[in-house]
């Protein structure tokens, strides 16, 4: 292959030739535009206030359970007949009917939940995204039963299994992870074949296909890659629902065991106490989880707008 | 007597996030009562913005910052959004480009031309009613009140944009602005709406504002055409006027570097280097002197005034030429010294020796899509016939091109040529290999004979790929070369399809229409492919930039020794590029010759009406030209008519071409033509001769 350099414009004869300029540009002239697409992204997400509230929350969530521990040493393993104290010395949130520190059991709470969020979310948003791409891709009688699959998994109360898989086996952050992450992957999996419908027909992944690529190569460099928007959007979301979701198997008693403690375990446990007065039994942790669900539920809603618009020209 | 219209020196911003984007500035026209003002320009020069400025529809952001727009004498500006509504549709009217967007899918047809009689008339539902079938009537529907009752998605594009075209006449209009009324239809349905808003304009005596980037189109359509650079009107002038002695270097370049169906083929097509300006970010001066041949110190300085000199041909440039580029001359000038071994444009022009080496050979290929019916129970219902039944074969060197309607079959010919489609009958092979035939890696490997170029450049490279990636990707799905031989061709690709080395780092989204068609075209030529299957490779691209990349495809077949088979509906394109030309109908080759063949002696009553529809920028051939050309519209590729396909729509047709399909027949060397009643006469009369491919 031999370079060429193409040709400047044509001069006319007879008439005035132009005046170089002062940058003599290749024929298909300079490359300058907005910059890359994920930067471009990154901006319009900093500038959604609501965004920046929410990654704030959950970044000081993080502080507070991961690293909080190591400088507050509540008590929250060992029962002491100092039960139901009221917010003072000592503990600062009081102490729950154990006797346990409120303020800790937040904290380490706080860590299972964040803890087992991510975890199912990541395991479902890998596993949905999988098995989307080859159901979109393959297409066929593979799209059709791995469809009908998920028809017939998302029919299933999900409650209800976990309520019985849990109360067989016993619940770890690990096996709480795993079984709510098996039951969550569904909607991923619906949402990423359609983008990969829409994708698999584009012009790029055709001419992919014209230079040989295998159907391997398509969906690891092109199909998953450009539906990883929507991927993290609703991986985002996944996290909020999960930690929702715990807090619901907490409260009915199917969450952590002893001595790990989740927040929806100590919501039920405080709702006891809450007509005799003790209410820090109740709010905190509640609002805790308000703010934590709330914030990643702004971070996903900013998160979808700002791939909506990414490619836009501004 | 007043003009209908009255712009006078409107600007439109619109405010982005950052920058606020200069659409219109300064635009100054008017138009009288059966006038019809053309507004041609390329995208983004703010022609739309000036309609929708009119309409006062535009965009969030958007605001008309000063001027006037003053309709029968009344300003349109600072009217409140009531008194705007009662304007737009009653007074002003307007149609889009695309009008299965324009119009409602759940309303029929008959409710939405009621429906503006009801606003502004107040008229009662029976009355509404009965203009919408007498407006029905007007824009060519035979028995308008058959049809009242059906909805949007029951007609045909050329037929639904009659109805928008009836929606807007609905109240009487005194301006109708088109705004690119025919840009989605095919030539020949384009004709039929261009000559009945004429028509319409004739009898209502309404003005006219079409706005197109055609400049055929406005050739033989409108009285005075205004042409657009960068948010300013360059040139203003009549249109013989403007065709046949312009004066600003932008309308120059921009006729000069359309490839005409007279077109020499050996001749460089003249092209203005660049691209247009970002509007947010303008340069001093004249907006055009960047990419200005004839630019001096005074360009830059001072931005010019549109005047002239004292008649009616306005111009905005200090340094006017007169006249058209003359093209020969273009052709005849050397490139620069620097470039490749420039063996002559006759050399790669010259139909390559015909080395009785037919590379690639399409044999009785059929492709059908079925059509089923049901959700869970698919049954079949019919077939769609894409492709049925075509042969031809391509030499090596030679350029083939295949022109057709939209639906023709070309698309999925192309497909099945490179491979991606299988057919269902027949054979394309390559150097006597059938793709269809191979598996796993000894496919992969002849697909590197094979590659293809799209249409569409944005949506052929991956935008999550950066182009180093892009232009590497297929030599690391062959397994060839070391990395860094393949970041040593990539260099060298970005320099031959000229593009600076800097391109590596950035992603598709970054480059103009047609920077990215350099970038598809540098990627079919990674692999070194014997050929290149091109479809519609500039339809998506403006008018000056086209030249540029068409000039680059012949370069590049000269320097690679590449075969094109070049897929377009724009006959003058195909022409310019290619050897030999098949056209197709309905899935049929009906004609196959030379470029000359085709256009000089078509044999095909398809042929000889597609040339006549074609709109050429020069208003003395386009009026000349009397009828529509070809009259309805394309069967349904279910269930096409029988016998000759082309039947229902031909002027000679008779009895014999519905019940016996006619073969490919000779005309000269290399010309054959299928039809019954050619408008030439045959050679020497054989059917069998005919069946097989043509050779070269």
């Amino acid at each position: 292959m031999t370079a060429t350099i193409g040709p400047a414009p044509v001069p006319g004869p007879g008439l005035t030739p132009r005046v170089p300029s002062v940058d003599d540009s290749p024929e298909g002239g300079q490359v300058h535009g907005p910059r890359a697409g994920w930067r471009l992204a990154f901006t319009a997400f900093i500038e959604n206030k609501l965004a920046v509230a929410g990654l704030g929350i959950v970044l000081v969530f993080l502080v507070f359970c991961f690293v909080g521990p190591f400088f507050y040493h509540g008590d929250t393993t060992s029962v002491t007949f100092n039960s139901l104290a009221p917010p003072g010395s000592g503990a600062p949130l009081g102490t729950d009917s154990n006797g346990l520190d409120e303020l800790g059991l937040i904290m380490v709470g706080g860590r299972s939940s964040l803890e087992i969020g991510v975890f199912s979310s990541v395991i479902a948003t890998v596993i949905g995204t999988l098995v989307g791409a080859i159901a979109g891709l393959v297409g066929g009688i593979l799209d059709a039963i791995l469809m009908r699959l998920v028809d017939v998994l998302l029919s299933i109360p999900l409650l209800l299994v976990i309520l019985i898989v849990s109360a067989h086996y016993g619940a770890s952050v690990f096996k709480l992870s795993l079984m709510i992450g098996i039951f969550s992957w569904l909607g991923s999996a619906r949402l990423v074949r359609g983008e990969v419908l829409s994708l698999r027909v584009r012009d790029f992944v055709l001419a992919a296909r014209t230079m040989g690529a295998t159907r391997r190569r398509l969906i690891y460099k092109h199909l998953i890659p450009n539906s990883l928007g929507v991927v993290i959007v609703n991986a985002t979301f996944q996290v909020a629902d999960a930690i929702v979701l715990l807090a619901f198997l907490g409260f009915l008693g199917f969450g952590l065991n002893y001595p790990a403690v989740d927040w929806g375990d100590m919501l039920s446990g405080g709702l006891t106490y809450l007509q005799d007065g003790d209410w820090w039994l109740v709010y905190p942790v509640g609002a805790c989880l308000v703010l934590v669900v709330m914030a990643f539920n702004f971070i996903g809603d900013a998160w979808r707008d700002t791939v909506d618009v990414r490619l836009r020209r501004r | 007597m007043a003009p209908v219209l009255e712009v006078e020196n409107l600007s439109t911003h619109i405010k982005l996030r950052r920058s606020v984007v200069q659409a219109v500035g300064n635009v100054s026209f008017k138009i009288e009562a059966g006038e019809t003002l053309g507004l041609v320009g390329e995208s983004g020069c703010g022609k739309s913005m000036t309609g929708l400025s009119i309409m006062r529809l535009l965009p969030a952001g958007g605001s008309i910052v000063s001027g006037s727009v003053r309709l029968g004498g009344r300003d349109l500006v600072p009217l409140s959004e009531p008194e705007m509504r009662d304007v737009r549709g009653n007074q002003v009217a307007m149609i889009f480009q695309d009008s299965l967007t324009s119009l409602n899918p759940t309303m029929t047809i008959g409710e939405q031309i009621a429906e503006p009689v009801r606003l502004h008339r107040r008229a009662s539902k029976a009355a509404a009613r009965a203009r919408a079938v007498e407006v029905l009537g007007l824009v060519g529907f035979p028995r308008p009140r058959e049809r009242l009752n059906d909805y949007p998605h029951q007609f045909s594009g050329g037929q639904r944009q009659r109805v928008m075209i009836a929606v807007a006449l609905s109240c009487e209009p005194q301006l109708l602005i088109a705004d690119e009324p025919t840009t989605a239809l095919d030539v020949t349905i384009q004709a039929q709406i261009l000559q009945l808003l004429d028509e319409l304009k004739e009898r209502l005596g309404m003005a006219v504002l079409l706005v197109t980037h055609d400049m055929g189109v406005v050739a033989g359509r409108a009285d005075r055409v205004n042409v657009m650079y960068a948010g300013r009107i360059a040139e203003s002038s009549p249109a013989d006027d403007l065709f046949k002695h312009m004066h600003h270097p932008y309308t120059q370049g921009l006729l000069g570097s359309i490839p005409l169906l007279t077109q020499d083929r050996t001749e460089r097509l003249f092209s203005i280097p660049g691209i247009p300006p970002d509007l947010t970010d303008l340069p001093e001066g004249c907006r055009f002197a960047p990419r200005c041949r004839f630019v001096q110190a005074d360009c830059v300085a001072n931005e010019p005034s549109l005047s002239g000199d004292g008649g009616p041909h306005l111009f905005a440039c200090w340094h006017p030429v007169d006249g058209p580029i003359d093209r020969h001359l273009v052709a005849v000038t050397p490139a620069t010294p620097t470039s490749a071994p420039n063996s002559g444009f006759a050399a790669a022009v010259e139909p390559v020796a015909p080395s009785g080496d037919r590379l690639l050979v399409v044999d009785n290929v059929v492709r059908e899509y079925p059509v089923t019916a049901g959700a869970v129970l698919q049954r079949k219902v019919g077939t769609v016939k894409a492709v049925s039944g075509v042969s031809f074969a391509v030499g090596r060197g030679e350029t083939f091109g295949l022109v057709g309607e939209s639906g023709c079959g070309k698309t999925t010919l192309g497909k099945v040529i490179v491979g991606l489609e299988r057919p269902d009958a027949g054979h394309a092979t390559l150097r006597g290999t059938d793709v269809a035939h191979l598996r796993g890696g000894e496919l992969r490997r002849f697909r590197r004979d094979l590659q293809m170029m799209f249409q569409d450049p944005i949506a052929s490279l991956d935008p999550r790929m950066r182009v180093g990636a892009i232009l590497r990707e297929p030599m690391t799905i062959q397994r060839s070369e070391t990395r860094r031989r393949q970041t040593e061709i990539v260099a060298e690709l970005l320099n031959e399809v000229g593009l600076p080395a800097n391109a590596v780092e950035r992603f598709p989204h970054e480059f103009s229409g047609g920077q990215r068609q350099r970038i598809g075209l540098a990627r079919a030529l990674t692999l070194s492919p014997q050929v290149v299957v091109a479809d519609e490779p500039v339809s998506a691209l403006d008018v000056s930039i086209r030249s540029q990349v068409l000039n680059l495809m012949k370069r590049l077949q000269e320097t690679h020794g590449l075969t094109y088979v070049v897929i377009s509906h724009d006959l003058a394109v195909v022409k310019y590029l290619a050897d030999r030309i098949g056209v197709m109908y309905l899935g049929k080759l009906v004609e196959i010759g030379s470029g000359e063949d085709i256009y000089r002696r078509p044999a095909h009553h398809y042929t000889a009406g597609l040339i006549a529809t074609i709109p050429e920028p020069d208003p003395a051939v386009e009026r000349a030209k009397e009828s529509a050309g070809i009259q309805g519209e394309l069967p349904s590729p279910v269930s096409p008519p029988s016998g000759c396909r082309f039947r229902t729509r031909c002027p000679a047709a008779q009895d014999l071409c519905a019940e016996e399909e006619p073969v490919l027949r000779p005309f000269g060397p290399g010309h054959e033509a299928a039809c019954h009643f050619p408008l030439l006469s045959p050679l020497a009369v054989s059917s069998s001769a005919a069946a097989g491919p043509s050779s070269n």
